[in-house]
């Protein structure tokens, strides 16, 4: 194995696309992840756009009401199946964990290929439906008795996703069987990067929580062909079994989104803080806790829906209970910036973006949790302003820095720092603009989900729309900076931001099997400012 | 690749046989575990169901054969004593024996579909179908559909597992007869092996919720 010596994997090895569909190299894998689920990013994107686009002046202005309903079921469907819930693991958590861990690749690879066949495989049922059949227009939850009734694409619609569950349940089976069985030498459970704890954390919800959408979904393509009846009042069936059934997996499948989401910030903090991570511990723990307490509060998706008055208030109190760790969570992290040597280079300004964007969407998920106040939020744009805070501020905005942070790694050259930079700006402020809007748009009352509003709105929407298009330009510009930089960046060297996980001691871009010889490791991950 | 490789017994990102094994192992024990996730959700549905119409599910489990159900329990059971039997035998590098009681494993599962096919099809002519399709009279209790709804959705799950089990078993006897495995590497065997205990026993919690209602 010896001739593989310093050369890296993009040319190690057998070159040419088909080398790429069939390898088994975690890193390729990885990488195909990337792309899919950038260019998934940018298909949401578009429909997000046409919504607000939509969504600008009260009254029709561009699509009729049936159309309008598509979009934003496509909008969301893509944005949580195609893109957050992949992106992470499949694409970071693919390149980065084996990385990190001193491992030569995932533990089962020839599975990881599957997992990444069966996300295709799920997409290409999607856009069959999408495409060819009338499309969907359920919105991303599928409720009964609705998504029972309409004419639209449901089947398609459930049946790709439920092939896109199985692909993120191996890819959870893959890094935790990982994580057990191919850590280096001298690297115990508490030198383990965050990054790692954080993925490890997820894959245990995607294991436990997405086989129970699986046959949920499946029972619902059943409903549909066969009347089964679970879900149908008319044969004795109870709809809103299936909203017990849908959060049972999907409030868990929102820390499948933040959880290493996370991760990243707790690797950009202390790296580009040059300074050890404060709460190691309190860190990791606190990701297994969100993990624990992720499971017990779907009920409170279903305030409104008839749900006992016992059940509302303990699914409150436990709402409540997820704020504890992710409150350790931020206070660490800004406790490892205090004092410390803080660059602000382009992936830290997203991690530091991440904090406001992150504090707001978690402190209005709380008053979100709240029983009395929940039920004027219900179902308005409080809600969607809410989760846009958790999943764009939070994972996808975390996605972005660490796709800075660790590009120098991924492709062995340097990104655009100023254009970097300006997309941070953009997207902050345009993002900040489109949602702060839509919180005041849902305190006054209005309604997610239609097509059209009262004028006293118009406003707020208004505002909204525009703060839309600088997310665009802001994502457009970090794209372009990929693009580009991949091509013509600078070369990086092997540390460019003197991290002290494994994954920098590996060359920028690494070798065939990561290490020319497998690492050991005698310390932290974080021990800045201890040893040179 | 280059063919430069010295010949490995396990994956080159391995360290050993046994490594191996212990990832293969503890990567099948997670899979089991979201078996028992996707069963619990009918389980959960079922409590529901049952909990509502009592009366319903008494008056409809009258209609399901116990003795096939019991006969199909009995079947399995043995069809997971010769599975663990195949694991020992291989495990003391006995090809020949284990691969019989691969065989003997395969017919306990043939033997459990056919009894399965009377089963339906006896239903199926009865007009004793899920939901919509119910055409059957002389039921007093409303929404009984949904009791054979429940019936038709778990049992036909469970046999598919069963299906996907025979080709497991397929696939390792047709490895076991070309030499794969031995004392040293049995790794395949032993996780088909857990898979079919853990279709064996999912089987165990069925039998008695759908055929023997209180």
């Amino acid at each position: 194995m010896g001739h593989a010596a310093n050369i890296n994997f993009y040319e190690a090895g057998n070159k040419g696309i088909m080398s790429w569909l069939i390898t088994l190299d975690h890193k390729r894998i990885g990488l195909m992840y990337f792309i899919t689920t950038m260019m998934s990013l940018c298909i949401g994107g578009i429909f997000a756009l046409l919504v607000r686009l939509e969504l600008m002046f009260p009254g029709q202005q561009f699509f009729d009401p049936n159309t309008y309903n598509r979009l934003f079921t496509l909008h969301g469907a893509v944005m949580v199946f195609w893109f957050i819930i992949p992106a992470i693991p499949g694409a970071l958590g693919n390149f980065f964990l084996p990385l990190m861990i001193g491992a030569k690749d995932v533990a089962f690879p020839r599975l990881n290929l599957l997992s990444y066949y069966l996300l295709l495989l799920g997409m290409a049922i999607n856009l069959y439906g999408i495409l060819h059949g009338p499309g969907a227009d359920t919105g991303w939850t599928f409720y009964t008795p609705y998504s029972i009734k309409t004419g639209a694409a449901v089947v398609s619609m459930v049946v790709g996703v439920f092939f896109m569950g199985f692909a993120s349940i191996l890819t959870g089976l893959n890094f935790i069987v990982t994580v057990h069985t191919l850590r280096c030498p001298g690297l115990t459970w508490f030198r383990l990067p965050l990054f790692v704890w954080a993925i490890y954390s997820t894959s245990i919800l995607q294991v436990l929580a997405t086989p129970v959408i699986g046959i949920t979904l499946i029972l619902l393509t059943l409903e549909r062909t066969l009347g089964i009846g679970f879900f149908d009042p008319k044969l004795g069936g109870d709809p809103v079994l299936f909203q017990h059934f849908f959060w049972f997996y999907s409030h868990p499948a929102v820390y499948i989104m933040i959880l290493p989401a996370m991760g990243i910030i707790s690797e950009v903090i202390p790296t580009m803080s040059q300074k050890t991570i404060f709460g190691y511990r309190a860190i990791a723990y606190s990701s297994l806790g969100l993990g624990l307490v992720s499971f017990l509060v779907w009920g409170h998706h279903m305030f409104t829906s008839g749900q006992s008055e016992l059940a509302n208030f303990v699914f409150s109190l436990l709402t409540m209970a997820t704020a504890v760790p992710s409150a350790i969570k931020m206070f660490n992290w800004v406790a490892t910036m205090y004092k410390g040597s803080i660059s602000l280079a382009t992936p830290m300004l997203y991690a530091i973006g991440f904090l406001f964007t992150f504090g707001i969407g978690g402190i209005t998920g709380i008053m979100l949790g709240v029983l009395s106040a929940d039920m004027h939020f219900h179902d308005t744009y409080f809600v969607v302003a809410h989760f846009h805070y958790v999943m764009m501020g939070g994972a996808a905005i975390a996605l972005f820095s660490g796709i800075f942070y660790w590009f120098p790694k991924m492709l062995g050259r340097m990104y655009n720092e100023f254009l970097g930079k300006l997309s941070f700006w953009f997207f902050i402020v345009g993002f900040n603009v489109t949602f702060l809007a839509q919180f005041v748009a849902g305190l006054n009352g209005m309604p997610r989900r239609y097509h059209d509003y009262d004028s006293v709105y118009a406003g707020w929407n208004l505002i909204s729309t525009v703060g839309s298009w600088g997310i665009a330009l802001g994502i457009l510009m970090i794209i372009i900076n990929v693009v580009y930089s991949s091509f013509k960046g600078p070369k990086a060297p092997a540390n460019p931001w003197k991290g002290k996980t494994l994954e920098w001691a590996a060359e920028s871009p690494p070798v065939l099997e990561n290490f020319e010889k497998t690492p050991t490791v005698t310390s932290g991950p974080y021990d800045y400012g201890l040893k040179a | 690749m280059s063919g430069a490789h010295e010949h490995l017994d396990h994956a080159h990102h391995f360290e050993s046989v046994e490594h191996e094994f212990e990832a293969g192992k503890l990567g099948m024990w997670l899979f089991l575990v979201t078996e028992v996730m996707l069963f619990g959700v009918f389980f959960a549905g079922y409590g529901l169901f049952h909990y509502l119409y009592p009366e319903m599910f008494k008056e409809a489990h009258h209609h399901l054969d116990k003795r096939m159900g019991a006969l199909n329990t009995v079947v399995l059971l043995i069809s997971s004593l010769t599975m663990a039997l195949s694991i020992a035998y291989i495990q003391r590098d006995n090809v020949k024996r284990a691969k019989q009681m691969l065989l003997l494993t395969l017919l306990c599962a043939a033997i459990f579909m056919v009894v399965k096919y009377f089963e339906y099809s006896h239903k199926i002519h009865l007009g004793i179908l899920p939901g919509d399709l119910f055409k059957a009279a002389d039921f007093q209790a409303p929404n009984i559909a949904l009791f054979f709804s429940f019936y038709f959705v778990m049992t036909g799950t469970h046999g598919l597992h069963v299906l996907i089990g025979m080709a497991a078993i397929l696939w390792i006897y047709w490895r076991m007869g070309r030499g794969d495995f031995n004392s040293r590497k049995f790794g395949a065997v032993e996780f088909v092996g857990l898979y079919w205990h853990i279709v064996d026993l999912i089987w165990i919690f069925l039998f008695p919720l759908v055929y023997l209602v209180v």
